[in-house]
């Protein structure tokens, strides 16, 4: 048995850990240093939207001196944090930890530029932050509009400038790094329209932020120079124009929203089909909706501006109610997940379903104002901030919490504790109704945004009380969320690699994963490689959706050959299948593997009761006919279909597996299949249709 | 036989292993390079960033009825014509010494970095000069504030591109790059067309169509 005498693996030197934290360029280690600094400026933001919310609870001053001016600080602040170094980082460090493993890569493109993109991201909340100790942080809205941002005395703003150049600059290379990734470093078989979606929405997410992030930067440049070197371009006075800015802006701000959502988005498309034992239903549909909200994202940022006068209303309106229908199809897609699977409700998939009513609130009361005569009315009133609230919060947090239930067994090995996870769910689920609700009344009323006070005449206290008892809820909510952390770390790390028997590559490693993540992988035949390597005998062949008849057989086909990029792999190929082998393999498959004829369908198609009779024949106790075709000794064209063959016997393999490490982990993953994949007949993987 | 796992057997015989196990590369590079495509796209955001500030430009421009405004005066004959021409021709030494590495060429391509970043030089000389004899400044109304920010960020921008020319230039004196191994050369160079690119058209902006 020919052995392939491996280097003998550098021995690691002693550094302390948090050197090695520090230096660290493991796409893993940055997505937990992502996430942990995103959350720390989470809980800042919120303890300021208390501090808000409290102000407005009761006509009058409650808390801030209505002469100090810290009140605008307060709510710009509160805005920039959550949406800068809160949603956008946090987001970044799922993709960060995530992508590379769903891809079945090792690590990022360019790891240095990784970490480089991470450490720009406190450094900027920093400068954000010192503004208050240093007479005064921003206070001109997270928006910033020209003129008054212009002349915003004091050094805050100018923080808030520079902070957010860096910010977006460490944006701008991480989409950079996603995009390199994503396209350079797929596993062989992982065609575009066999990523998982979660690896689609970022990919988009990350186009967006090339595209629109460095017109913020220009945007914000103009604005330093206006303020501190004396120019003019926002200042009509010296034949600029202050409308310009609002132009600039949302034409990063606009795209901004759909950075800020799609990739909740992408993890609300892994946890819905896991937690509804359904592939995505139209998984086509999905992608193509997630490009077209990409593409027309890019169109619609002057319904922003619809009270300025100096945009065509008709325009902006019609590309806004047509962005509307991508994202309808997703609800769809989404729903028709759901139907007739069998829902499991973890705190994760409450997160997800709760992510559906609340994002569905919100993109219908943005609807309302897409229309110019309503919007009108709209403008500037709590209506907006219900929206935008609805859409961030109800929509971008309820995915982050999702995915950190659904992805915390995969980074720390250990699930955290379902009974608090439900309480914090139901906290968090009503506080955001019980804030955000009441928004849209008092805008209808005509409540005014970015207020301190009002009078106790105007009849807006009861609103106003109810929302800010919401907004305490939430805080609430996340101490059973942080105590969930805190008891779960301590507890064993016994999740295993597979803790929800899920669908994609990530779960296919241990948990957490080896520095390079695997040792080997599944072949990829559809977007749920891990499902079709546990399944796949009980689903009528392994191949997924979009799977051709060749490679339902087990061969590669041109597709294959595309994404394979492993010279060995191809060496070892003796000829190019033809179509005569592929019908042999097929006879061979159903001799062999016992389960019957290859019927290549789309997986959730079958009709009922089909997949029964592989199920019990398949299962391990049972173990099919060793005569398995080929061996390598043969020379042979080895017509071994990938995972069909019984566990434990006839053992196939080829020359090239005597001198690769073996695959434990993948082991691992089988013999927990194996376990799994002994179903009663009712206890089958997806529903019947 | 081996009993290393029946994933490894799959319809085209292996599966790929961690780099670091077998030394050798999990992805062969295929199709453009992934260096060079980080650069595409920093070039990608580096087109919108500019994007921005000729946006604006245009705008302000459309809004205003006498452009340039009262007072302020640019001449593309002769300063800033000749700097086009200087950073047009870097365009092409800089192509040169892509061509003279593809062929293996380190000295020729040491020659033609060095041309390249000396009319590099003299392009910001020739810019700050032509600064100075201009009569405004950044404060001085929307117009100057647009013609310093676009073309100093263009400036700054050639800058990094000398740096960049600069430190290619050392790593081929040490002997670093060869045929097969110059990636950073087509970074650097795809960099500085696409700098030159901007020219072309901040002076086309700027200088002709007034």
């Amino acid at each position: 048995m020919a052995t392939t005498a491996l280097t003998p693996r550098a021995i690691p030197y002693p550094r302390s850990r948090v050197y090695e934290w520090l230096t660290t360029t493991d796409h893993k280690k940055i997505g937990v240093l992502y996430i942990t600094s995103s959350f720390i400026f989470f809980l800042l933001a919120g303890i300021l939207a208390l501090f808000i919310r409290s102000e407005l609870a009761l006509p009058g001053s409650q808390i801030f001196d209505p002469t100090s001016g810290l009140y605008n600080q307060v709510f710009t602040m509160h805005g920039t944090t959550m949406i800068f170094l809160f949603v956008m980082p946090m987001l970044t460090g799922f993709g960060n930890y995530i992508v590379p493993l769903q891809i079945g890569a090792a690590d990022m493109a360019f790891p240095r530029i990784n970490a480089l993109s991470f450490w720009m991201i406190p450094l900027s909340g920093i400068l954000l932050f010192s503004g208050f100790f240093l007479g005064g942080a921003a206070a001109a809205g997270w928006t910033s509009y020209a003129p008054l941002s212009a002349r915003e005395v004091g050094p805050g703003q100018d923080l808030w400038i520079v902070g957010l150049i860096l910010n977006g600059t460490s944006s701008i290379l991480g989409g950079i790094n996603f995009i390199a990734t994503i396209f350079k470093l797929r596993a062989p078989g992982m065609t575009l329209m066999r990523m998982p979606l979660f690896v689609w929405n970022v990919l988009v997410t990350s186009l967006l932020l090339l595209f629109a992030v460095p017109v913020l930067t220009s945007a914000l440049i103009m604005l330093f120079i206006d303020r501190n070197y004396g120019g003019g371009f926002f200042n009509p006075a010296a034949g600029g124009n202050a409308i310009l800015w609002q132009h600039v802006f949302w034409f990063f701000g606009h795209p901004e929203v759909y950075i800020m959502i799609l990739p909740a988005f992408g993890i609300i498309s892994e946890v819905l089909p896991v937690f509804s034992r359904k592939p995505l239903f139209g998984y086509r549909a999905f992608v193509m909706a997630t490009v077209a909200i990409g593409a027309l994202g890019f169109g619609v940022w002057a319904h922003h501006m619809f009270t300025t006068g100096s945009v065509y209303l008709p325009f902006f309106a019609f590309t806004t109610f047509l962005i509307s229908v991508p994202t309808g199809v997703k609800m769809f897609n989404w729903i028709a997940t759901m139907w007739r699977g069998r829902l499991q409700f973890t705190t994760a998939m409450l997160f997800a379903v709760g992510f559906l009513a609340t994002f569905l609130i919100g993109g219908l009361d943005g609807a309302f104002a897409a229309a110019a005569p309503v919007d009108f009315h709209l403008q500037d009133t709590y209506w907006v901030v219900s929206h935008l609230h609805y859409v961030l919060f109800g929509g971008s947090a309820f995915g982050v919490f999702a995915a950190t239930y659904y992805w915390f067994p995969k980074i720390f090995g250990v699930r955290l504790d379902e009974g608090f996870g439900k309480i914090h769910f139901t906290l968090h689920f009503l506080g955001t109704q019980l804030a955000f609700f009441p928004m849209h009344l008092l805008g209808l009323d005509g409540m005014p945004r970015r207020i301190q006070d009002y009078s106790p005449a105007a009849g807006w206290q009861d609103m106003n009380v109810l929302s800010t008892i919401g907004a305490f809820m939430i805080a609430i909510s996340i101490l059973p969320f942080l105590w969930n952390v805190f008891i779960s770390l301590r507890k064993p790390r016994d999740a295993g690699d597979d803790p929800w028997d899920a669908f994609t590559l990530e779960w296919a490693t241990t948990s957490p994963p080896p520095p390079h993540n695997f040792d080997a992988l599944p072949p990829i035949r559809s977007e749920r490689p891990l499902f079709d390597l546990k399944y796949g005998e009980l689903m009528g062949g392994h191949a997924g959706q979009h799977a051709t008849p060749a490679e339902a057989a087990g061969y590669p086909t041109e597709a294959d050959r595309e994404a394979q990029s492993d010279p060995q792999g191809r060496a070892d190929l003796p000829t190019n299948p033809t179509v005569a082998d592929v019908e042999a393999g097929t006879t061979a498959r159903s001799e062999a593997g016992g389960s019957g004829v290859i019927v290549v369908r789309p997986a959730d198609s079958e009709a009922p009761g089909q997949p029964a009779a592989p199920a019990t024949e398949a299962a391990p106790e049972t173990p099919a006919a060793p005569e398995t075709p080929a061996t390598p000794e043969t020379g042979e064209p080895k017509l071994v279909p990938p995972v069909t063959h019984a566990p434990g016997e006839g053992e196939v393999t080829s020359a090239a597996d005597a001198s690769r490490p073996s695959a434990e982990v993948t082991e691992r993953v089988r013999r927990q299949a194996r376990q799994k994949g002994t179903p009663p007949s009712d206890a089958r993987p997806e529903e019947p249709r | 036989m081996t009993a290393s796992g029946d994933v490894m057997v799959t319809g085209h015989g292996t599966v790929p292993t961690a780099a670091h196990e077998t030394g050798t590369p999990l992805h062969e590079e295929r199709g453009v390079n992934t260096a060079l495509l980080g650069m595409l796209l920093f070039i990608a955001s580096e087109v919108m960033f500019f994007g921005g500030l000729f946006a604006v430009y245009f705008n302000v421009r459309a809004a205003n009825r006498v452009w340039p405004p009262e007072g302020f005066h640019v001449e593309a004959l002769p300063i800033p014509l000749i700097a086009t021409i200087i950073l047009v021709v870097s365009s092409f030494t800089m192509q040169r010494a892509v061509w003279r590495i593809r062929a293996n060429d380190r000295t020729g391509m040491n020659r033609a970095l060095l041309v390249t970043l000396l009319l590099g030089i003299v392009f910001l000389a020739i810019q700050l000069y032509d600064y100075t004899t201009l009569g405004f400044g950044l404060s001085s109304g929307v117009y100057g504030s647009l013609f310093y920010t676009m073309t100093g960020f263009h400036g700054a921008h050639v800058f990094g591109g000398v740096i960049g020319i600069l430190v290619v230039m050392l790593r081929g004196m040490a002997g670093q790059f060869s045929a097969g191994h110059h990636v950073a050369v087509e970074a650097v160079s795809i960099y500085w067309h696409f700098v030159d690119v901007v020219w072309i058209a901040l002076f086309t902006t700027l200088y002709l169509l007034r």
